[in-house]
């Protein structure tokens, strides 16, 4: 089980009350996976227009994917001291659905950060980051747990 | 993997921009680097200070990313322009070829906090493309 102090626990959630999923969500996935990475595009093969930054920018499919993973992000967030259980059938999705290559929740994971960052300022100080950082790697484990 | 036009203008760009800023960027990546990938210390074991605020972490730091700018001045020969460091990497300090791509995402991070909605998604994948070719010059000499 992940040992959560009450610093990261409190970390965690004073952040976690001043994010707007839908905008930082949107942010996240169209950087890591759209336009920082394009190869990751063949996972969203229905979702129209991924021709240019601005296409992608403008897409509502990618808004509203974007949003849907801040939300799922904010699950385990209330359930810090189980996100593994949590995350059972998202996992099982990703692996046996989806087939999604795990590299990518690592990549995800960058881009949020760097979009949290732009956010955020000086405000994500290094510690802040540690944190955050600490939690996506429990996240991304999770995620990737199901997987043969 | 090779920098478009575009990508040469946009990192130039950013580059120019955050300018006097620079020393203090980089200073506050190193400061990221050792905190959230706390292994990386052992490279700076004969600092003092291994806290994010040390006067040595932020001066290395921004001795980085001078020497990034400097491969920036020559950004149509990056591999000429960190020859030296590339041996010194190599052959001296030989730290693990790995580490240039977690300092290179703290340095975006550091960016982006700097330059928030100016770190566009452009900008970002430009950044994100120069850093891996500079990891792969300074890993270049390595075996």
């Amino acid at each position: 089980m992940v040992h959560w102090t009450e610093e990261e626990r409190c970390t965690i959630s004073t952040l976690w009350d001043k994010i707007d999923t839908e905008e930082v969500g949107h942010q996240a996935l169209t950087r890591s996976h759209l336009v920082v990475y394009p190869w990751t595009q063949r996972y969203f093969s229905t979702f129209g227009n991924l021709s240019k930054p601005a296409a992608i920018a403008g897409n509502p499919k990618v808004r509203a994917h974007g949003k849907r993973v801040i939300v799922a992000l904010g699950d385990a967030i209330k359930n810090l001291d189980n996100v593994k259980a949590t995350y059972a059938k998202l996992s099982e999705l990703h692996s046996e659905k989806l087939h999604v290559d795990p590299e990518n929740f690592r990549l995800l994971g960058e881009a949020l950060i760097i979009v949290l960052a732009g956010q955020f300022g000086a405000a994500f100080t290094p510690a802040v980051q540690a944190t955050w950082q600490k939690l996506l790697s429990v996240v991304i484990s999770a995620l990737s747990s199901k997987y043969h | 993997m090779s920098l478009s036009a575009h990508d040469k203008e946009l990192i130039v760009k950013i580059w120019t921009k955050i300018g006097p800023k620079a020393a203090q960027i980089g200073g506050d990546a190193l400061g990221r680097l050792i905190v959230v990938f706390p292994q990386t210390k052992i490279y700076f074991s004969h600092f003092a200070d291994l806290s994010p605020c040390s006067p040595q972490i932020k001066a290395h730091g921004a001795k980085v990313l001078g020497a990034i700018g400097e491969a920036i001045n020559s950004i149509d020969n990056v591999s000429a322009s960190l020859c030296k460091l590339s041996e010194l990497h190599a052959y001296n300090l030989r730290v693990d070829p790995v580490n240039f791509k977690l300092l290179a995402h703290t340095l975006l991070v550091s960016l982006s906090a700097s330059l928030g909605a100016e770190f566009t998604p452009e900008v970002h994948l430009a950044w994100d493309k120069f850093l891996a070719i500079v990891a792969s010059v300074l890993s270049e000499k390595y075996r």
